[in-house]
Order: C-alpha cells, then structure tokens, then sequence
C-alpha cells in the first residue's frame, strides 16, 4: 500500500460535555503499538513451543537411531542423546544377511510406483467423465460411490484375500496381489480431482468441439494439460499410501517374509518380535523410509496444498 | 414465526429455535426418506412391467432376424452387417453359457446357484488316509453370488441385444444407413467416450468392492466363524441371530459392550473432528496473522506429520508414552511424579491420550485448509469491524467463524464420518488397549467400532459378528450423512459450484 493511501491509525473521541471532537493523545497511540507488539510476541512464543512439540518426536527418532547396537542397548533406554554415536543400525540394515529391510524396500517402492502409473489413470478418468461429460446414469453412479463410500473398509479384507488367494496372489505373490488391491477400486476417490475439472471452464471444451476434435482428443489435448496440479496431487497421494499401509499388506502377505513392505516389516520388529532389541533398528529403518518421502512430499508441497483445500471447499 | 420474528429473538432463544426446528424436522424426513423408497419401489415394477411389454411387442412386429436374435444374440446385428456389435453380443452369450452349464459341475455357475440355500451340506472329511473332498460354503456364497451378478448381466445384455434389433429395424425402415464397425469405434472416443473411460474402473469396483461388500452383508446372516471353518465345518444361514447377538442386552451377548464401544466411537469422532478443527483454525490464524514473519518455515514444519508414514510416527509416538518410554523416564529423573503415569493402561488416561496425539496429526491438515479460506475472506471486512471498534475476538466470531463454518460445513461431515472409521491412529497408538473384563468380545476401552472389527476378523475369526459390525456402521455413518446432508445448503446443487 502506498504511503498516500494509508489511513492514519488515530483513535477519535467525542467529548461530549465540550461538544467537540477530540484526537487520542499520541501516548496512547504508542501504547497500541506496544499491544501489537506483545500479541506478537506471545504469538512467537505459542508457534515456537507449537514447532518445538511437532518435530520432537522426529528428532528423538533420529537420534536414537543413531545410538550404537553394539556398544549400548538396542531397546528403549532413558535417555536421548546416544552415548556413542555410530552407524551400526544404518549398516545392519542395508548389508547384514538377516535383515530383509532392503528386499521391503524395494517391494515397497514397486507397489507405489505401479499404483502412481495406474491409480492416477483411473481417478482422472473417473472424475473427468463425471465432472465434463454428460450421461445416462451419471448421477446413479456417484450416488453409488457415496454409499459404498460408507462401509467400512476392513469389512471386505477377509473377502478379498480370498480373492486374491484365488488368484495366487497372496504370501509369495503378495506385491502383485496388493497392486490390484489398491488400484482396482482406486476410481471411487474421485472427488477432489472432480472438484478441479468442475472449475476449468466449460467453454474451452466448447470451441474445440466446434473446431471438430473429438471428445477424447478435448480429454487429452486440452484439458490434460491444465491439470498438472491435480495430476501431480493424485501421482503423490497414490505414491505416498502404499508406504503406510500395515493392515491390508500384512494379512496378505502373512507369513512370507521376503513379501512384506516396510510397514509391515518394521511394525513386527516393534510390535512382534522382541522390540527390545529391534528398537533402534526400527528408528533406523523409519528414518529411511521417512527421509526420501518427506523430502518428495516438501518438494511438491504447494500442490498437495492445492488439492487438499480444494477438496475441502468443494466437499 | 418469520424471518422478523426470528431476528428478534436473543441469541440462546436463536439456537432453541433452531434445534426445535431440526428435531421436528426428524419425522418429517423420515417419512420422505420412507415415501422416497416407496417411489422407489413402484417405478422399479412399474419400469419392468413396460419392458417386458417392449420385448413381447418386438418379437410379435420384428422380422426373421430379430425373432432369431432372441435365441441367439447378436444374429441381427451380424445378419444386418453390424459384425462388430454381433460378435460381442455372441461372445458374451457363449461365455456365459461356458460358465453357467459347464461339463465340469464343479466349477459351474449352476451348481454354485444350487446350493446357495443350503450353503453346502457335505463337509470335507477323511477316510482312514484317504480325504473325501465336500462342499465349501464361502466358494458356494461367493460364487453364487458371482453368479447372481453375471445372470443380472445377461438379461441386461440379452435386454439390449433385443432393443438394438427394434432400433435397427426401424432405421433401415426409414431409409438411413446403420452405423458400421468402424463408426461404433469412433464413437467410442468421441459421443460414447464415457464408456471407454468407466470401462476399468467399474470393472474393478464391481469385483473388488461391491461383490465383497454384498458377501459380506448375506455372512452376516451365516454362522460364519471360527467354529464353522469350510471345507471341513460348514457354514450355513441363521437369520438374524448374529444381530441379535451383537445388539441384545443378555449376557451371553454383546449388547452391552456394543453401547459402550458405539458411545466411545462417537465421542471420539466428536474431538477428533471439531477440536482439531479449532485448534488448527487457532494456529492458522496465528500464522496468517500480519506481522508474523517466517509464515513458510512454521507451515513446512508442521507439515511435517502430514509427510512422515504415519506407522513411523505413530509407532514411536506410541512408544514414547508407554509406561517404561522417554516422557515417563524424563518426568520421574525430574521428579515430577513417582510412578509412571499409566497413558496406556488406565482407561481414562488412554482415551485422553489417543484424542490429543490425534490433535498433533489434525492440527497440520487442518492448518492448510484454514490457511487457504482464511487468504479468501475479504479484507474490507475486517477493515470495517476494526472501525466500528471491533475487538479481534469479536471479529473472529462475527467473520471469520461463520465464514470457516459456512464455507467448510461438508468437509465437517466427511471428516467426522472419517473420524469414526479413523483405524490408523487408534490401531497403531493403543491397538485398542486397555482391555478389561467387563467388555466382552475382547474389546479394549480404546476401541472404535472399526478397530473392534479388525480384532474380530483377523484375531477371533468370528466374521459373521465382523459383518453385523460392518453393516452396523454404515448405518450409523449413512445416518449421520443423512441427516447432515439436509441440514447444509452448500452440498444440495452441485452444479452452482461450477
């Protein structure tokens, strides 16, 4: 704002017994700048302890990732700062022989790439269709979705693994077995990419129909393009979910080690197995999962904040 | 009472109004919720009544061609040059024959739609070292149900291939041309692009949910569990016995120990939802507020959570309050408290503890969706209120609440739903934990409904009760969305969005 513009911060008081107007003395203007001042303050302070508390834990979490296998002990101790700072879990993990952390890995990274490529496809066909294309049925169809949308997720596990067992992929073809689980009915999360296709004008559609392209060619010609956000939105959100999913992965994969992904994987070092030796090597591993991840997802940060307050909004 | 009338009113009187007016309301829905299905009902028989009409009437006024397409589908389209069309239509018609007669009864659609009613009645056993092989009731319920789909879908084919017939007839008739293979391809990407594009995903959404969803509904009227194990324990119908079980107050049952799960469910949903909502609007509006420098380094920190798998932080987070973890042995060193503090293990303290670790999840999604309505409200709003001689508290809850609520009101309903199906952070903070013997069916005093129906599937096998779970919580869930959906304005026309 420019200098001209701005309206002077002056408080007016009517002195009523005097009939005139009166301006606040200065000394209380300047007291109204010392308010600014301490509401900010105060303000720095919440966001400082608010910051302190949220990345605590993942502090705490590299730290003791770091504390020695050898030397100290590799449960829970009652202390934070390692005694000796080494890199005995880091190289356990990557080379020793019984540990299977590099195998997990890479099962886990194969599930997120294959259902970043598919799941994408499905959801902006999906929500393309429902948002720009007009159609018998349309609206059964998402009406269909919402109430499907309410069972529970887990009701159907048992079913599906049953399915899958069927078809061979559980335990050994665990990885495949879960890409179809994720990507098969990945098309009913459609709303927040709807909700983006629902603010490009339709008029664009319009003029390319009347130029003579096709329906398909307005799909990927015109509006592919305008919808990098919500492609690299979708791409992140299907690349991010496999990494976290325990429940559906472990039942899958039950019993067959070399199939597990990280989540799996590492819960049962916790959980399972004796954690009071496996708790260092499962900080270890989590900061190898959780370092790569967060990077990509800050990167990509300001579209995932797109998506996720459109998506809000629109409801 | 008008609109003057109401305006009067003080503000508690305002909000009395309002609740008396939604609970009268109550029947009032209900009865067209009732009438609405009713409506249902009668256009479904009547629509069917007019088909069976249109099929007859086809046959009788149809040529040679169409009448042998009754029999054997796609004979017009391939007799009339629609090879493309033909071809589908026979094949699915073959395919389905294949399936539904196979020489190998076994694996027909017949014999599985045979035993549906008894769900199989010889078990597998074993004679001396030989294995008698018998039926199975989960291949028998699951197929069967396959069956009932594939059949579905063979009248609605067979019902289309009969349309297509009439529609050919008549075109010929009035002299046009019909469409050729090639002109059926092209459509494909331009006037029927929608089919191309719902192909797959219907597909895999009819087979890997809506077939396991419909599985799951009729097991909850099975003895399905882990007494009645297929192939050798055969499971078989019971009505509504599991519903029974699970809702009844007797001893035997889980009545009692449903309430109290179903109670803690929603208060649950309840803080997860609205005091995160709160907390994260506070902690927007601190950021955004003008003045604050740094706004991009608090928001990436506290995005953070977002980013990190949440089995990592969760995981250590939970570790961190167990009785022997880093908060414990840090307040007793400071000689802050003598015993651990029992965050896992004492009830009320548990509960305590998911719902504010949840805050520590909520708060960041909550931040960015504020952050980005907060940026929307016009500033000439608060400019004007500043001159009036408004407080910042005042304007917050003459602007920038209403604004939030007004603007946000279905995502409150989709997170709360969320929050009552929110198995992540409860399984992975307390696995539902404490448990106690009061609750039977081993529940914890931390479980939800969703987490209790985990425990039921994968550790007691007991999936006729995991089903009447299930079904029970999409009662609520669609319940709740009812209700809600009335209530707000915003979500009623989809199309003043666009």
């Amino acid at each position: 704002m420019s200098k001209k513009n701005e309206i002077p911060e002056v408080d007016i008081v009517i002195d009523h017994e005097a009939g005139v107007i009166r301006e606040v003395k200065p000394t209380n203007l300047r007291s109204k700048a010392g308010h600014e001042r301490r509401v900010n303050g105060s303000i720095y302070t919440l966001l400082v302890i608010i910051s302190i508390v949220w990345l605590a834990p993942f502090v705490f979490l590299v730290f003791q990732s770091f504390r020695s296998y050898l030397t100290e002990n590799g449960g829970m101790v009652a202390y934070l700062l390692p005694k000796k700072w080494s890199l005995d879990n880091y190289t356990w993990l990557l080379t020793d022989e019984k540990s299977n952390f590099l195998r997990w890995y890479g099962n886990t990274l194969l599930i997120a790439l294959f259902c970043s490529v598919i799941q994408t496809g499905m959801v902006l066909s999906v929500s393309y269709t429902l948002s720009r294309l007009r159609f018998k049925g349309r609206k059964l169809i998402m009406n269909v979705v919402l109430v499907l949308g309410m069972f529970p997720g887990f009701l159907t596990m048992i079913t599906l693994y049953f399915l899958l067992k069927q078809l061979g992929l559980t335990q050994e073809g665990a990885i495949p077995g879960l890409i179809l689980i994720y990507c098969a009915s990945s098309g009913m999360g459609y709303y927040i990419s709807k909700g983006f296709f629902d603010t490009i004008p339709k008029s664009l559609d319009e003029s390319a129909r009347i130029d003579g392209a096709t329906r398909a060619q307005v799909f990927m010609k015109i509006i592919m393009p305008l919808a990098k956000p919500i492609v690299i939105y979708t791409v992140l959100m299907a690349f991010m979910a496999p990494w976290g999913d325990y429940v559906f992965a472990s039942y899958v994969a039950f019993g067959s080690e070399p199939n597990y992904n990280v989540a799996v994987g590492l819960y049962r070092w916790v959980n399972v197995n004796d954690y009071q030796g496996y708790f260092t090597r499962f900080c270890a591993g989590g900061v190898l999962v959780a370092v790569p991840i967060t990077a990509l997802f800050l990167a990509l940060q300001k579209y995932y904040v797109e998506g996720v307050t459109g998506g809000a909004v629109k409801g | 009472m008008n609109d003057l009338d109401y305006l009067k009113l003080t503000g508690f009187s305002k909000l009395a109004y309002k609740l008396g007016h939604f609970f009268r309301g109550i029947p009032k829905g209900f009865a067209g919720f009732l009438k609405g299905v009713g409506r249902f009902f009668v256009k479904l028989f009547v629509g069917i009544g007019s088909e069976i009409k249109d099929v007859c009437q086809t046959f009788v006024q149809g040529d040679w061609k169409t009448k042998m397409s009754y029999l054997v589908m796609g004979f017009g389209s391939f007799a009339r040059g629609q090879w493309g069309r033909g071809l589908l239509f026979f094949l699915f018609q073959t395919i389905f024959n294949i399936y539904m007669f196979m020489p190998n009864a076994e694996f027909s659609g017949c014999y599985y739609l045979g035993k549906l009613s008894t769900l199989g009645t010889v078990a597998t056993y074993r004679e001396g070292r030989k294995t008698v092989y018998g039926d199975n009731s989960f291949f028998i319920l699951l197929y069967g149900v396959l069956t009932l789909f594939f059949i579905l879908a063979f009248i609605y084919t067979w019902r289309m291939n009969v349309k297509q017939n009439k529609l050919s007839e008549q075109i010929l008739k009035s002299g046009k041309k019909l469409k050729s293979t090639k002109d059926d391809l092209k459509s494909l990407a331009d006037e029927q692009f929608h089919k191309t594009l719902l192909a797959l995903p219907t597909l895999g959404v009819t087979i890997f949910t809506i077939l396991p969803i419909l599985f799951m509904i009729l097991v909850a009227f099975t003895n399905f569990d882990a007494t009645h194990q297929p192939p050798s324990k055969l499971f078989t119908w019971v009505g509504w016995d599991n519903f029974h079980q699970l809702l009844s107050s007797d001893s035997a049952s889980y009545g009692g120990t449903f309430g109290q799960v179903l109670l803690w469910t929603l208060i649950w949903a309840f803080f997860a939802t609205f005091l995160n909502y709160f907390l994260g609007m506070m902690v927007a509006i601190m950021i955004n507020k003008k003045g604050i420098k740094l706004k991009k380094m608090w928001r990436t920190i506290l995005v953070m959570t977002i980013a990190i798998p949440q089995f990592v932080s969760l995981l250590y987070v939970s570790k961190m309050f167990a009785a022997d973890g880093l908060i414990n042995t840090y307040l007793m060193q400071w000689g802050w408290i003598s015993s651990p503090i029992p965050f896992w293990t004492d009830p009320v303290w548990a509960r305590v503890t998911v719902i504010v670790i949840n805050v520590w999840i909520g708060i960041p999604y909550l931040m960015l969706i504020a952050t980005g309505i907060l940026m929307n409200i016009p500033a000439d709003l608060y400019e004007s209120a500043r001159i009036d001689g408004a407080n910042a508290f005042q304007m917050y809850k003459k602007i920038t609440l209403p604004y939030m609520l007004f603007v946000t009101g279905p995502y409150l309903l989709t997170s709360f739903t969320g929050n009552i199906n929110n198995f992540n952070v409860i399984f992975l903070l307390s696995g539902g934990k404490p448990l106690s013997l009061e609750l039977s069916g081993n529940a914890g005093y931390t479980d939800l409904l969703i987490t209790w129906l985990y425990k039921m599937t994968v550790s007691d096998t007991n999936y006729k009760l995991a089903a009447v779970m299930g079904i029970l919580v999409f009662l609520v869930c669609a319940v709740i969305n009812l209700i809600v959906y009335n209530m707000i304005p915003s979500v009623k026309n989809e199309e003043d969005f666009q």
